[in-house]
């Protein structure tokens, strides 16, 4: 390596370097006790001190994906043996499985309902960042003001309109009415990363392609899509995130039948009062996947949480 | 982009299909193109804001149906003006607001300059750090309450165990001067990383060649830390306060789920407060004035500081 006057030096980067892993490995404790608690027992998960060794038990897991009844000894030796691995940990509490919970409806909520506004979101969002970028769209600029402008609005100021209007259409609580919300909630970020991302194609590749005989819309779909692949896989990860991370909308339209996970897994509740650990499992469920999100779009994070306004 | 020359040789050549659509010009499929989007905003973005607009001119309830609806001229706004509650309550956002972009831009700036020394490893621990802001606020707010537990939570513990009090001692949600810290302080555990990265990208977009040219005319450390690094990163820190300015302001999710505006209303932020009024009393009416109150203030403020950073950019 070259001598750089620039350059730190090798004590500057080893102190740098030092305090910023003990940053984040302090930040890094609420997440790891997240994990931690959704597999120790409820005794453990309230203990004092607090305990960071422990025999790890999927009690949590099984009361968050069952719901359970408390059952006398007769009740008990009337059932049988427990035929498999999680009714025996629900017998060991004396308590038997009634039934699955509801946890999982809601998880395939989120899901159906982030993929559903990501998908709609996406097609919505290329067609417009493509013609905004493209185009001479009368009053471009105001336009995009506009778009962007919606992302201002607190959502609880239009969500009184919102839950009228779709009461009126009978959206309220139902999948489509969600899917339609949160892409249009999502719009704005889409338009404007992928306007960013297609703006730096050469324009020279379509006018190549329309020389050779394709159309416009051949050459969007042929020549333009495939260069903006990336640009397009991480802007959907930013929406699905967004989608699946929502809260305000989801707790105040949904009650039942299109409920995502956000509002629910707060309010999951064991026999004796809150049940961490099956809170924690919840969580822990909901929450790894975007951990594995976050690391597949580190190189598109400043953009994406920007807006596009900082690209490196 | 105009076409023709292109058009005129494309028509030589058209490949199957082409045909049917070559008809159309640029501006027809530009058109096709952004009006969905525009119509989808329009339609639940932009109406609902004139529906609020027009309900807070009114008395109107949800949950009264049947009852005459009448207009009540500008008493929803007189009414919100003067009560004390609501400037309690603005009160509350401004300190939240004050503080978590103060404790942000201060920890998420020091950060981004310690790893803009490029140590070993530095990419890997960005993104470690990136971690809580990804995370949904609702589902990490609720369980920083158990974190927030006096005696069993681990918050508690770790306090105590630093300073030598009895971890049940102190309740940082039931406390009404602890919890307005509580929300601040996971608000910032949440949202430093986003300064961070900002930060980042704004030192990481300083030239080599000023701090080479600096240090050519022999300036110290601390003045080319003042001269240069501060002056040229700060439209990024700007930015970022914009950002955090107003999500903060909007800022419902991780409060409503760690506090729920508690303890009295020490930490009834406006959208809490709103959400009670809306959704709670009903008083459909009141809360669209409400709503529309805080939309202009959001607006207002944002774009008198999107002004002032422009300034500083043209600098």
């Amino acid at each position: 390596m070259s001598f750089s006057v620039t350059e730190p030096t090798k004590g500057t980067k080893w102190f740098a370097g030092v305090l910023v892993v003990a940053y984040a490995v302090i930040t890094l404790i609420p997440l790891l006790w997240i994990i931690a608690t959704g597999f120790k027992s409820p005794a453990d998960s309230i203990a004092y001190p607090p305990v960071v060794v422990f025999e790890p038990t999927l009690e949590g897991y099984v009361n968050l994906f069952t719901d359970r009844t408390r059952a006398t000894e007769d009740m008990l030796e009337a059932a049988g043996p427990p035929q498999t691995w999680y009714e025996e940990i629900a017998r060991e509490r004396g308590t038997v499985i009634s039934g699955p919970s509801r946890y999982g409806e809601r998880f395939l909520n989120s899901v159906i309902i982030g993929f559903g506004s990501t998908a709609l979101c996406m097609i919505l969002g290329t067609a417009a960042a493509y013609a905004f970028s493209r185009f001479r769209v009368p009053l471009k600029d105001d336009l995009l003001f506009f778009i962007l402008s919606t992302r201002m609005m607190p959502p609880i100021a239009v969500a009184i309109p919102i839950f009228l209007m779709f009461r009126n259409l009978g959206l309220n609580d139902t999948h489509l009415g969600m899917i339609l919300l949160y892409t249009a909630v999502n719009l704005s970020l889409s338009v404007w990363l992928l306007k960013g991302f297609i703006d730096e194609i050469p324009m020279e590749y379509e006018e190549a392609a329309l020389i050779d005989g394709y159309t416009r819309f051949q050459a969007f779909y042929k020549v333009v899509l495939p260069q903006a692949a990336t640009g397009i896989a991480s802007t959907a990860i930013f929406c699905l995130i967004f989608a699946w991370n929502e809260y305000a909308f989801a707790v105040l339209l949904t009650s039942g039948e299109a409920q995502t996970a956000p509002p629910f897994i707060p309010n999951i509740i064991g026999v004796n009062g809150k049940d961490w650990p099956a809170v924690a499992a919840g969580a822990t469920i909901f929450l790894v996947p975007v951990m594995v999100f976050t690391v597949l779009l580190r190189k598109h994070l400043l953009r994406g949480i920007t807006f596009g306004a900082v690209r490196k | 982009m105009t076409a023709s020359p292109i058009q005129k040789m494309a028509e030589k050549t058209p490949p199957g299909m082409a045909r049917n659509i070559k008809g159309l010009s640029d501006r027809t499929i530009a058109w096709i193109f952004v009006a969905p989007t525009i119509f989808l905003l329009l339609a639940v973005n932009i109406f609902p804001l004139i529906w609020t607009i027009r309900l807070s001119f009114t008395n109107y309830r949800v949950n009264r149906p049947n009852k005459d609806v009448d207009w009540v001229g500008l008493r929803n706004y007189e009414r919100i003006l003067n009560d004390p509650d609501i400037w309690n309550t603005m009160q509350a956002t401004a300190h939240f607001l004050l503080w978590t972009i103060a404790l942000q831009v201060l920890i998420g700036f020091a950060l981004a300059y310690l790893i803009n020394k490029k140590f070993k490893g530095n990419d890997l621990w960005t993104t470690i750090i990136v971690f809580p802001m990804m995370l949904s606020p609702a589902v990490v707010g609720n369980f920083w309450t158990f974190l927030y537990q006096p005696q069993i939570g681990l918050f508690n513990y770790v306090i105590a165990f630093f300073t030598g009090a009895d971890p049940a001692s102190f309740s940082m949600i039931g406390d009404v001067h602890l919890a307005p810290w509580a929300i601040i302080i996971a608000d910032t555990w949440m949202w430093t990383p986003f300064v961070m990265l900002i930060c980042l990208a704004g030192l990481r977009s300083i030239p080599d060649s000023i701090y080479e040219a600096a240090e050519c005319d022999r300036a110290s450390k601390w003045r080319q830390f003042w001269t240069i690094t501060i002056p040229m990163a700060l439209p990024f820190l700007m930015l970022a306060v914009l950002f955090r300015g107003i999500e903060n302001f909007k800022m419902f999710d991780l409060v409503v789920q760690l506090t729920g505006g508690g303890p009295g209303n020490t930490t009834t932020l406006t959208s809490i407060d709103l959400k009670r009024e809306a959704f709670e009393k009903w008083r459909t009416g009141y809360s669209s004035a409400y709503a529309v109150i805080l939309f202009v203030t959001v607006f207002g403020l944002a774009s008198i500081y999107v002004k002032a950073l422009n300034k500083v950019k043209e600098r």
